[in-house]
C-alpha cells in the first residue's frame, strides 16, 4: 500500500477499459508483471454496459516504463483504451473499512471523534472494537489511518476508483 | 439437435427480418448439413479463409477435427508432421514466404505446449500465424484432465490474441476474428483452444457471425499524421548523409517498391535488419546489406556517420543499436512503425509516424526530392571496397565459401531459410537476398531447429521456388526428423548442414570473453548427416570437405529434385564471425578480426 506523502509523482492511476472477456485481467496484468511493476491496487467493475468492464489500476514506477505498459495495454485486443489519470483532471477517490481496538470509554470517545473529524462512518461496534469506514481521497484516508496508528486491528482499502471530470471521457 | 436447430445457410439468413419465416419452415426438415458438429464448422470456416495447408499432429483431444478433415473433404491439404514445434515453423515458413497466416493443428497437453517455441518465435518476429489446439472436455477443465494444459494461460504471454471456446456456436466468429487479428495491424500468431465436447458438439449458429472486436482497429495504421509527413519530407531534403533503415514490417506491409523508389529519389542509401532483408535488392548499389551485430563494416559505419536516419519497420533491437544512448546521438532520427507501442520504447526519436509502411512511404514520396548526397554515397562506395565482407579460401573449408558459392551459383535467386548460430550470421552476410520474401531467419527469438522446417512451409507455399535450409549441426539435430515430412512430399529442398561439431556461436564467445574455456558447446556424436538422410526413402545425402569441391558438390545436389538434398559440409571448426559488435557497445566499437588478448565480458545479453 503507498502512503499519499511519499513521491506523489510515482503514483499512477490508469484506467482500463476494457471488453467483458474472459482472460483479459490475466493479460493486463501480465504486461505490468513481465516489466517488474507492482499492482499497488485494481479496482474491477462492470461499466454502464455489461459488454465491458472498468479496470482501475494503481501503480508506482518511471513514467517511462509505465508510459511502456500503457502502450502494451492498449494494444491488447480486449482493451478498449488504457489511460494513466495521474496528471489529468480527474476525480480520484476509495473507500477504507478500518477495525480498530476500542476497549474503554475513553478510546470509544477519542475513535468517535476522529471518525467524525475525517467523516467516517462507524459501521460496527462491539465491547472491544469498532469498525470505521473512511473514504474520500487517498491522502485524507491515508491521514485517517495516521491517527489511529497502533490501534489498528485490520485494515481493508478498496482500492482507488477514478472518472475523468466534466466532459472529458475516463 | 433441437427442433429450432437452423442449417448453416438458414441461419445466415435468419439476419433478414423478411427471411424469418422462410427459415421457421425449414427448421422442420432440417437438410444434411444440419448434422454439422462443430469440428465440422471450424473446417468450413477455414476453408472460407482461403487456407492451403494446415501443418498438424493428431491426438485424443483433437480427434473429431481430423475426422472433420474427412468428412468435410475441404481442399485444403493436411501436412502431418513428425513433431508440433517443426509444423509451427513449417506454418511461420509458410506466412512468411506467402504473406497469409500459416495455420497450426495440434492435440491438448503435449502436443499444444511443443507448440509455445513456435508460437513464440512468430511472435517476436510478427508473423501471421492461427494454432488450433484441442483440449480437454470442458467440465473437466483445471481437474488435470489426461492431456489438460492450460494452454491458453501458458501461451499469454506470446501471443498476440487466444481463445478458449466455450461455445460451439462461437467456433466460426471466433475462426475468423483470430484470421483477421492474425493477419492485419502488426501481425502476429493466435491460438485457439478447443475443447474436445465443444467441437463434437452439434453446431446451430451462423457461419458469417459478425466479428466482435471493439478493442482491435487495424484499420487505423493507413490514418498517418499528414503533418508529420511533411516534417519528416522536409528533413530529408536537407540531409547531407541519410540512411534509410528497413526492418521487417517494410516486408509485412508490402512496401518494398515504394523503398527502392524512395531510395532512388532521395538517393539515400538502404541497410535493412536480419528481418528486413529483401526489402532492398541487395546487388543495388543503395543496399549497404545488414546493419548490427554481425552486420557489414559498411552499414555500420554509415550508422555512426550518418546525419539522419529513417527507420521504417524496424523495432531497433537490440541487435542492431549496441548502446542505446550512442546510437546516431547525433542524427536526426525519425521512427516510422505501424505498433505505437515501440516509438519510444529502445530509442529516442524526434519525429515519429504511427502507421504502416507502405502507407508512409507512398506518402512521403510526394514530397521527398533528391537530396545532396554525393559526396555521402562516394564515401559509402569506399567504405564498402575498403572494408568488404571477406574470407579466405585457402585452408580449411569454410562456411562462407560454400554460401558465397551457393549464392553465386543460384544468381541469389532462392528462398533461403537459416537455422541460428553462427552460419546464420554468414548466410545473411553472402547470401544476398534481391527478392521479398525469400529470406528466412528467426530474428528475434533466435530458435535453433528453426531453419529446416520453415524451409519445408516455404517449399508448400512456393512450390516453384528453389528452397535452401542452412543449418549447423547444432540446430538442424532439434528437427530433423521433419526429414521424414519432406520425403513424403517429395519437396525438392536442398539442406546445408554447415558442420563444425560445434554450438559455434557460443564456442566464439567463449573463446572471446571466457579465456577459450568450452563450455556445452562441443557437439560430439554427431550422426553422419549424409547417411542419415539417405535412411528416409527419396532423400539423398551429399558430404563436402574440400573447398575444391564446394560447386561441384553443390551441383549434384541442386540437380537432384525427386526429394530433399542433405548437403553435409565439414567445415573449419574454429571459425568466427566478423564483423562483430560486442553485445552492449556501441557500433563504434566494432571488431573486424580478432581481438587481441583477453576481453571485457560484454554488458549486453548474448
Amino acid at each position: 500500500m503507498t502512503t499519499a506523502t511519499e513521491e506523489l509523482t510515482d503514483i499512477h492511476t490508469i484506467s482500463v477499459y476494457v471488453a467483458n472477456k474472459p482472460g483479459v485481467l490475466a493479460r493486463i496484468a501480465q504486461s505490468f508483471a513481465r516489466r517488474g511493476y507492482n499492482i499497488d491496487s485494481l479496482v474491477v467493475s462492470p461499466s454502464k454496459d455489461g459488454e465491458f468492464s472498468r479496470m482501475t489500476i494503481a501503480a508506482q514506477g518511471s513514467v517511462e516504463g509505465l508510459d511502456q505498459i500503457i502502450k502494451q495495454t492498449n494494444k491488447l485486443i480486449d482493451v478498449i483504451h488504457c489511460t494513466d489519470h495521474t496528471d489529468d483532471d480527474a476525480v480520484v477517490r476509495e473507500l477504507a473499512l478500518i477495525k480498530i481496538e476500542v476497549t474503554s470509554p475513553d478510546q470509544r470517545t477519542e475513535a468517535l471523534q476522529i471518525a467524525e473529524h475525517f467523516g467516517c462512518k462507524s459501521v460496527d461496534l462491539t465491547k472491544t472494537s469498532m469498525i470505521v469506514m473512511a473514504f474520500g481521497a487517498s491522502d485524507k484516508v491515508d491521514a485517517c489511518l495516521r491517527m489511529f496508528d497502533g490501534r489498528i486491528i485490520e485494515l481493508i482499502r478498496t482500492g482507488k476508483v477514478v472518472m475523468a471530470r466534466g466532459d472529458e471521457v475516463t | 439437435m433441437s427442433p429450432d436447430s437452423t442449417t448453416t445457410q438458414e441461419t445466415a439468413k435468419s439476419k433478414d427480418f423478411a427471411l424469418r419465416g422462410v427459415r421457421e419452415i425449414h427448421d422442420v426438415d432440417p437438410g444434411p448439413l444440419a448434422q454439422m458438429d462443430g469440428a465440422q464448422a471450424l473446417i468450413k470456416t477455414l476453408e472460407a479463409e482461403g487456407v492451403e495447408y494446415l501443418f498438424g499432429l493428431s491426438g485424443g483431444a483433437a480427434i473429431p477435427i481430423f475426422d472433420a478433415l474427412v468428412t468435410v473433404n475441404p481442399k485444403m491439404k493436411l501436412i502431418l508432421v513428425r513433431h508440433e514445434q517443426g509444423g509451427t515453423h513449417m506454418a511461420d515458413g509458410y506466412a512468411r514466404v506467402t504473406g497469409k497466416p500459416g495455420v497450426v493443428l495440434v492435440t491438448s497437453g503435449p502436443g499444444a505446449t511443443n507448440t509455445i517455441t513456435g508460437i513464440m518465435t512468430a511472435h517476436m518476429d510478427s508473423v501471421p500465424m492461427v494454432v488450433l489446439t484441442g483440449q480437454t472436455i470442458t467440465p473437466m477443465l483445471g481437474k488435470d484432465a489426461f492431456q489438460e494444459a492450460d494452454v491458453f494461460g501458458l501461451s499469454m504471454p506470446v501471443v498476440k490474441h487466444s481463445y478458449l471456446v466455450k461455445d460451439t456456436n462461437d467456433i466460426p466468429r471466433i475462426t475468423r476474428e483470430a484470421f483477421h487479428i492474425a493477419s492485419t495491424g502488426r501481425p502476429g500468431p493466435v491460438l485457439i483452444d478447443l475443447p474436445k465436447d465443444i467441437t463434437q458438439s452439434p453446431f446451430s449458429g451462423a457461419l458469417d457471425d459478425p466479428m466482435d472486436l471493439p478493442g482491435y482497429h487495424p484499420e487505423t495504421t493507413t490514418e498517418v499524421d499528414l503533418d508529420e509527413i511533411q516534417v519528416v519530407a522536409e528533413k530529408l531534403k536537407k540531409a547531407k548523409r541519410p540512411i534509410i533503415l528497413c526492418g521487417h514490417g517494410v516486408l509485412l506491409s508490402g512496401a518494398y517498391a515504394e523503398i527502392l523508389m524512395l531510395a532512388e529519389k532521395v538517393q539515400a542509401p538502404v541497410t535493412t535488419t536480419l528481418l528486413g532483408k529483401g526489402a532492398i535488392p541487395e546487388n543495388h548499389r543503395l543496399s549497404l546489406g545488414m546493419l548490427g551485430m554481425h552486420g557489414t563494416a559498411y552499414a555500420n559505419k554509415a550508422m555512426v556517420e550518418c546525419d539522419l536516419l529513417l527507420n521504417i519497420g524496424s523495432r531497433f533491437d537490440d541487435r542492431i543499436i549496441g548502446q542505446a544512448p550512442r546510437f546516431c546521438k547525433d542524427a536526426v532520427r525519425i521512427h516510422v512503425d505501424v505498433d505505437p507501442g515501440e516509438i519510444g520504447k529502445m530509442i529516442q526519436c524526434q519525429h515519429s509516424i504511427v502507421g504502416d509502411a507502405r502507407t508512409v512511404v507512398e506518402q512521403l514520396l510526394l514530397h521527398v526530392d533528391r537530396a545532396d548526397t554525393e559526396a555521402w554515397l562516394s564515401h559509402l562506395d569506399s567504405l564498402k571496397r575498403r572494408f568488404p565482407l571477406k574470407y579466405k579460401k585457402q585452408g580449411g573449408l569454410k562456411m562462407q565459401h560454400v554460401l558465397d558459392a551457393w549464392d553465386e551459383m543460384t544468381d541469389s535467386s532462392a528462398i533461403v531459410a537459416t537455422d541460428v548460430g553462427q552460419h546464420q550470421m554468414w548466410a545473411a552476410q553472402f547470401c544476398k537476398t534481391i527478392r521479398p520474401n525469400t529470406w528466412l531467419s528467426s530474428g528475434g527469438a533466435g530458435t535453433m531447429g528453426y531453419g529446416f522446417p520453415a524451409a519445408i512451409g516455404a517449399q508448400f507455399g512456393a512450390p516453384n521456388d528453389l528452397v535452401l535450409a542452412v543449418v549447423g549441426d547444432g540446430g538442424f539435430q532439434m528437427t530433423m526428423s521433419e526429414l521424414a515430412t519432406a520425403c513424403l512430399h517429395k519437396l525438392p529442398i536442398k539442406v546445408l548442414v554447415l558442420n563444425n561439431h560445434y554450438l559455434g556461436m557460443v564456442r566464439q564467445w567463449q573463446e572471446a570473453f571466457y579465456e577459450d574455456r568450452e563450455s556445452g558447446v562441443d557437439l560430439e556424436g554427431n550422426p553422419d548427416f549424409a547417411r542419415l538422410a539417405e535412411c528416409y526413402p527419396g532423400a539423398k545425402g551429399f558430404n563436402l570437405k574440400r573447398p575444391a569441391d564446394v560447386k561441384k558438390i553443390l551441383s549434384r545436389a541442386l540437380e537432384y529434385n525427386d526429394g530433399p538434398a542433405v548437403i553435409n559440409a565439414e567445415v573449419e571448426k574454429a571459425d568466427n564471425v566478423f564483423p562483430w559488435i560486442p553485445a552492449g557497445k556501441p557500433i563504434e566499437d566494432m571488431l573486424l578480426e580478432s581481438p587481441k588478448g583477453p576481453q571485457e565480458k560484454p554488458t549486453g545479453s548474448t
